[in-house]
């Protein structure tokens, strides 16, 4: 048996869209091998139909030889496939050994369970309490978890979905150490990420994807991070030009011990944010998903309301009580995270969706109530030109644009209004590499015309390439803002960890 | 083998126009079948259910004070239903309008002006609005699901209207029969010629006038305002309506409102007009065919003005076969059943296609 897993000319699609192109690769045991590739490449599809949560339209895989079809996640596991997802799924008030009991097959006994719990998660490093509550742990400790769950059922093919996304540093080296022994005991890993130094460590065989495509499979310790980005992308990135200013202009954007309740059971309260952006500078923030990113963007746009007029002042004037249009018409802009179903409707046309944002601050989309459909083709018309959004038709419909352009879109019909304060959260989040390079600078640029500029980000790199300040934020605390040229990529790493949380809330929560 | 639905990459827009054509031509096979299976001439059937109640003017005349209710209700649900607010206690609104309005010749039976008109109509509308106002508080304050409440509420009222009714409103010359006493002149809605006579007489009344204003009203509504925008946003992407800064809450009470307002103009024009006083059963279920007019007219207002009519025609066709064929008017119900189902089953089939999986290749590792 040469092979553990193969994959023979799979092709899945959806509806017309090739999620995955006549695929074929080869997995041996004992390998960890990475599936590389953008956003949107096809390397979820891939490993969800190797976990039979989808099925092939065409083609076939081979597990240890014998062609088999993996009609669900329990028949995979049945064969030895184990899977660790982004997203969790764990019940919150449940104990680890009662989550892990949970997913185990047929009758077991509990104590001694827990104490394979134990000994299992110590023996790979990811210690793991079996009594604690899944709700008291952090977001490292919750994938152990599920790393542990997969581990107990002795897999011979574990597959990682962007397990460092949501890691600090510190515990993502923790999990290299952990994968690494599972490889060197004869187990395969399936390593999904599009961090090229990790892959560069860690891996010895890379398949690169594009477009649903295998475009390379390669040994990436003999590559360089910039020849594995080409194969990646497919062309030569274009660099970001940042003059960097020294931040001296007036403050535009003020946070003030800005505190806001957490809206529901899986969201996170702010805890007495400070912050002051200034006139010519971009500050990002920085932090690991599920920190509060959306409840921060959420509460500077307006979205939700705060408590005191005076937690957030733009341009001098207190507007915490202020809706997101009042802040719209004293010259603030807001990017959100999702571009399809918040920064714009998916079913309407472009020129509908400039109005979406500008219906009160421009008299010539609306004027006593009615819609001027002139106004917005033309404004329209000006963002698709002044960014190069490329479609298909005239005026499509916002749905019909790649997630690239549709970001240039929505990023450009806030950029043509000139905004004096700018806040934009994960400006190219899922975009290709040209359109990020063009979002970077059109941000840039706004800042250094004298507008204030905040971007949230969990893309380290973009970070460093777009901002001048960083700010770090974690369980809802925000540090200090850093000039970013004092700060190390270790450093931001102990800042996401917590470093700068205010104790006393972590042990009233353990209470 | 299972079937699942399988989402279209785009969906068609001719497909979406026709679609209520199809389902039309479906319902009438379909009941042509279920006449056959009575043992009846199928097309002799649908030629007396269909066809004859658009033969003479005076039919015509039924046809639209058929259609004026459902056309003014089903221009209110249209916009609602865009909205994602789903109201589906028209027909209580429209009884809760019509009560309010029939207190005015109830406590003023004397009162016979110009004024006794349009007081009566407002109250109409302000009753409609009143308890559609109810299911808008409850979705609002305490997240309450509008369809259950406003459906509920439905029931509420036709208790109350029984109650009034039997007791209070009892006309006390009416030999104890449940109803209040009979409207006249400035009580009851003026008719209109709207042909010239040369061509014949039909008289259409004041709620058809009504009916035709407010769908092309909500038509400029939604496709030219900014509120229609905001409408229309929250409908197919709320999250997307926040950020536009448009409140959910008012959007509810919007909907409510004015879907509210319209059948309980609905209602009080029924008892103006064709019903002449207040008694149970002011209504064969109105507000609830209106729900099909909505979907057959595209969830758009001039063509729920459209749709209100075919709808109308199964209740005429329902009292004609009943007369001359001599099967149950509750027929009307089965046809608008069925036309409600095939509209929803074309409309799903255009947005998704229906895909037959077969067996698992290895039957061993699926049981698993």
């Amino acid at each position: 048996m040469e092979y553990l897993l193969e994959a023979l000319h799979v092709t899945k699609i959806f509806g017309t869209l090739k999620a995955n192109d006549d695929v074929t690769l080869r997995v041996k045991p004992g390998e960890i091998h990475a599936f590389l590739g953008e956003n949107g490449a096809g390397k979820s599809t891939l490993v969800k139909m190797i976990y039979g949560a989808l099925q092939p339209t065409a083609g076939e895989f081979r597990w240890m030889g014998r062609t088999v079809s993996i009609a669900s996640p329990a028949a995979a596991r049945k064969l030895g496939i184990g899977m660790v997802f982004q997203h969790f799924s764990l019940f919150d008030a449940l104990s680890v050994a009662d989550n892990i009991a949970l997913a185990m097959p047929g009758a077991f006994d509990m104590a001694k369970l827990s104490e394979r719990i134990a000994r299992v998660s110590k023996e790979y490093g990811l210690p793991l309490e079996p009594t604690a509550i899944v709700a008291d742990l952090s977001v490292g400790e919750r994938q152990r978890i599920e790393i542990v769950r997969c581990l107990l059922q002795e897999p011979k093919l574990l597959i990682m979905d962007e397990p460092t996304a949501v890691l600090t540093p510190q515990e993502a080296e923790q999990l290299f150490r952990t994968l690494a022994r599972l490889a060197k005991e004869g187990c395969a890993v399936i390593y999904i990420s599009h961090r090229l130094e990790e892959v560069k460590r860690l891996c010895t065989n890379a398949t690169i994807l594009r477009h649903g495509m295998v475009v390379a499979n390669v040994d990436p310790t003999k590559e360089t991070a910039s020849s594995l980005a080409r194969l990646m992308v497919g062309g030569d990135i274009h660099v970001v030009r940042a003059a960097r200013t020294d931040g001296g202009g007036a403050v535009r954007l003020q946070l003030d011990r800005l505190n806001l309740d957490a809206g529901g059971p899986f969201s996170v309260a702010l805890k007495n944010i400070t912050l002051d952006v200034h006139a010519g500078e971009v500050v990002a923030i920085a932090g690991v998903a599920g920190n509060g990113q959306p409840e921060f963007f959420d509460a500077i746009s307006g979205e939700r309301r705060l408590a005191g007029a005076a937690m957030l002042v733009i341009d001098g004037k207190p507007m915490g009580h202020e809706g997101v249009n009042a802040r719209r018409n004293i010259g603030a802009a807001f990017v959100p995270e999702e571009r399809l179903g918040h920064g714009a409707v998916p079913a309407f046309r472009l020129s509908e969706n400039i109005v979406l944002t500008r219906h009160s601050s421009d008299g010539a989309l609306v004027r006593m109530g009615l819609m001027r459909k002139d106004g917005a083709g033309t404004v329209s018309e000006r963002v698709i030109k002044a960014f190069d959004v490329r479609k298909g038709k005239p005026d499509p419909e916002a749905r019909a644009l790649s997630g690239g352009n549709l970001q240039k879109f929505v990023v450009g019909r806030e950029l043509d209004r000139q905004p004096g304060v700018l806040v934009i959260n994960q400006p190219t989040w899922g975009v290709d590499a040209g359109a990020a390079a063009t979002i970077r600078q059109a941000i840039i640029d706004l800042a250094r015309q004298g507008s204030a500029v905040l971007v949230i980000s969990q893309d380290l790199d973009e970070i460093f390439e777009v901002a001048d300040r960083i700010a770090v934020i974690s369980r809802g605390q925000l540090s200090k803002a850093y000039p970013s040229s004092d700060l190390s990529a270790e450093k931001i790493g102990l800042l996401m960890a917590g470093e700068h949380e205010v104790q006393e809330t972590r042990h009233a929560a353990r209470a | 083998m299972r079937l699942v639905l399988e989402k279209r990459a785009e969906r068609s827009q001719p497909m979406a126009l026709l679609s209520p054509v199809i389902a039309i031509a479906l319902t009438l096979v379909t009941g042509g079948i279920i006449f056959a299976l009575r043992g009846l001439d199928p097309f002799h059937a649908l030629f007396v259910y269909f066809i004859e109640p658009l033969t003479t003017s005076w039919s015509i005349e039924h046809l639209i004070v058929k259609a004026t209710p459902l056309a003014l209700i089903g221009a209110g649900l249209a916009v609602s239903y865009l909205a994602n607010v789903w109201n589906i206690g028209a027909e209580g609104q429209l009884t809760a309008g019509a009560i309010f309005g029939a207190g005015v010749p109830v406590f003023f039976p004397e009162m016979q002006t110009p004024l006794t008109l349009i007081l009566m109509l407002m109250l109409g509308v302000l009753g409609g609005m009143g308890f559609a106002a109810i299911p808008a508080f409850l979705k609002n304050r305490f997240s309450a699901n509008e369809i259950l409440t406003s459906l509920m509420l439905v029931y509420v009222v036709q208790l109350i209207l029984d109650w009034l009714v039997r007791g209070p409103w009892r006309d006390p010359q009416g030999y104890n029969f449940p109803k209040t006493i009979g409207f006249s002149g400035w009580q009851t809605l003026p008719s209109f010629q709207i042909l010239p006579p040369s061509i014949g007489p039909l008289y259409v009344n004041l709620g058809a006038i009504f009916a035709v204003l407010a769908a092309f009203a909500l038509a400029f509504l939604m496709g030219r305002t900014l509120k229609g925008f905001e409408l229309r946003v929250q409908g197919v992407a709320p999250r997307a309506g926040r950020f536009a800064g448009f409140s959910r809450a008012k959007t509810v009470w919007f909907c409510f409102l004015l879907s509210g307002g319209l059948a309980g103009l609905a209602g009080i024009c029924e008892v103006m007009s064709t019903v002449g006083q207040l008694q149970p059963g002011i209504s064969p279920g109105y507000g609830f065919t209106a729900i099909i007019v909505a979907f057959l007219g595209r969830l758009n207002p001039i063509g729920a003005l459209v749709a209100a009519f075919a709808l109308a025609i199964s209740y005429l066709g329902g009292e004609s076969a009943q007369v001359a064929l001599g099967i149950s008017d509750k027929t009307a119900r089965v046809f608008q059943g069925m036309l409600l189902f095939y509209i929803l089953a074309c409309d799903s089939l255009i947005l998704y296609r229906l895909k037959l999986i077969g067996p698992a290749r290895l039957p061993v590792e699926s049981r698993a």
